[in-house]
């Protein structure tokens, strides 16, 4: 049903949104706990600046990666003579694209996990000997649970349907940059793409629906289930 | 499995909390002690600071030869040795019965230990309960499950914050004569806040005044 070519598409778009929605997930994780805990000096621009790309164009985003990362930006410079790296044109400046679009929607579906969490069953786990570190893993980690899942999943869906911010800061690059939005964009630039625009669309189409089915789903398994298996 | 040692507590702490400030002293020993004093006194706030989860500004709390607090120690809460069973149970909501027992149990160092996960649900008769979800217990099951996880972490001091507030008056009674078992069988000094007169009539040996 699919080309080779198209298999290829596929293929890119979900290592790129996967290593996006994975290296993305302990800082987001962190940047939900501090929000969701912690009341100090400079919370509220954290919070801004994390909400950011969920406002920002994402043209302007990729725009600010362009200048950072390129080969005179401050983080480009350092890449480039610490690593020997560049994640310009590359699949690796793609993930990263993805992976700041991503950010706000994973913090904030964790965040609002955290806050749910009861706090005096942290307090209660010290008293029963767990230190500071064992009451996180066993009691607030686990209860944050389906945040967490909810986030990978909406992060993953959100980072597959980058657009903007990649094809500004990495161009469109077949087999390196060239994901299931770029490559759909091109198809519709060539007479006769038209059947590729249509399966390629149809496979996002049901890739995103698919990703809302099971985020919704964990979430209602992990909230509903300590409802439902207390008989 | 009782408890047994002589325990003198000694418990001078205050602590400000907003415009109002919260000071206790009183010396006590084995059996249970109700800490008595106006609603908006700070009992629950005391039971904090034995338990270490809230630092007093000064003072200290001595438990047998053990110092939790003073001007130069404060232990955490982990390290403290004191039971604490909340007036809400405030048990795991996703562990069941029997992991939420042996939580404290399996923390502690086998040598503080001084009751098994059987003799604990023996004693409080929640055998049946073991396989279950806290959130299809009874208040009252709560509860005995809150006291049994208090009891298997080993400690050397219970502290109960108006555990029978959110029972009905046949729990009330049931839960009582655990109370005084806990009290008379284990041995175990407890400090108990209540507000309800008759409760600190059938249950204290003695009662510490709280407030100025």
């Amino acid at each position: 049903m699919l080309s080779p070519e198209e298999w290829g598409i596929v293929a890119l778009s979900l290592k790129v949104g996967g290593v996006a929605v994975l290296a993305t997930l302990p800082v987001a994780f962190g940047l939900a706990w501090i929000l969701a805990r912690y009341r100090f000096p400079g919370r509220v621009v954290l919070d801004a600046l994390v909400h950011l790309p969920l406002v920002l164009p994402p043209v302007v985003t990729g725009w600010l990666l362009l200048i950072a990362f390129g080969p005179l930006g401050p983080a480009g410079r350092w890449l480039e003579s610490w690593f020997g790296m560049t994640l310009m044109f590359r699949w690796t400046g793609a993930a990263l694209a993805a992976a700041i679009m991503a950010l706000p929607l994973m913090v904030r579906a964790m965040r609002l996990s955290i806050e749910g969490i009861d706090r005096r069953l942290e307090g209660a786990a010290r008293t029963l000997g767990a230190g500071r570190w064992h009451a996180f893993r066993t009691i607030s980690l686990p209860l944050a649970l389906p945040g967490v899942l909810a986030a990978l999943v909406l992060g993953f869906a959100r980072s597959i349907g980058e657009f903007g911010a990649t094809i500004t800061f990495v161009s469109n690059i077949p087999g390196e940059t060239r994901t299931l939005p770029l490559a759909i964009y091109s198809a519709l630039q060539v007479p006769g793409g038209e059947a590729m625009v249509t399966r390629l669309a149809l496979l996002s189409v049901a890739l995103s629906l698919g990703a809302l089915v099971l985020s919704e789903w964990l979430v209602r398994r992990t909230h509903g289930e300590r409802q439902r298996r207390g008989d | 499995m009782a408890k047994g040692s002589v325990v003198a507590i000694d418990i001078d702490v205050s602590r400000r909390l907003g415009d109002r400030v919260i000071a206790a002293h009183f010396t006590t020993g084995p059996g249970l002690t109700a800490l008595f004093g106006p609603s908006g006194a700070g009992k629950t706030s005391i039971l904090n600071m034995v338990a270490g989860l809230l630092r007093p500004d000064r003072g200290h709390i001595r438990i047998g030869e053990r110092t939790l607090f003073d001007g130069a120690t404060n232990l955490p809460p982990e390290a403290r040795r004191v039971g604490y069973v909340f007036q809400d149970g405030r048990l795991f909501p996703h562990r069941r019965v029997r992991a939420n027992l042996l939580y404290g149990h399996d923390l502690a160092p086998p040598a503080n230990r001084w009751m098994s996960l059987d003799e604990a649900a023996r004693f409080l008769g929640i055998d049946h309960l073991l396989g279950r979800w806290p959130q299809s217990l009874s208040g009252g099951e709560a509860q005995r499950v809150a006291i049994g996880r208090a009891l298997l972490a080993g400690p050397e001091i219970l502290l109960m914050d108006e555990p029978l507030s959110s029972l009905d008056a046949a729990r009330r009674g049931d839960i009582m004569a655990v109370i005084e078992r806990i009290r008379d069988e284990l041995k175990l000094p407890i400090l108990y806040v209540s507000h309800d007169r008759a409760e600190v009539d059938r249950l204290a040996t003695q009662i510490a005044e709280i407030g100025e």
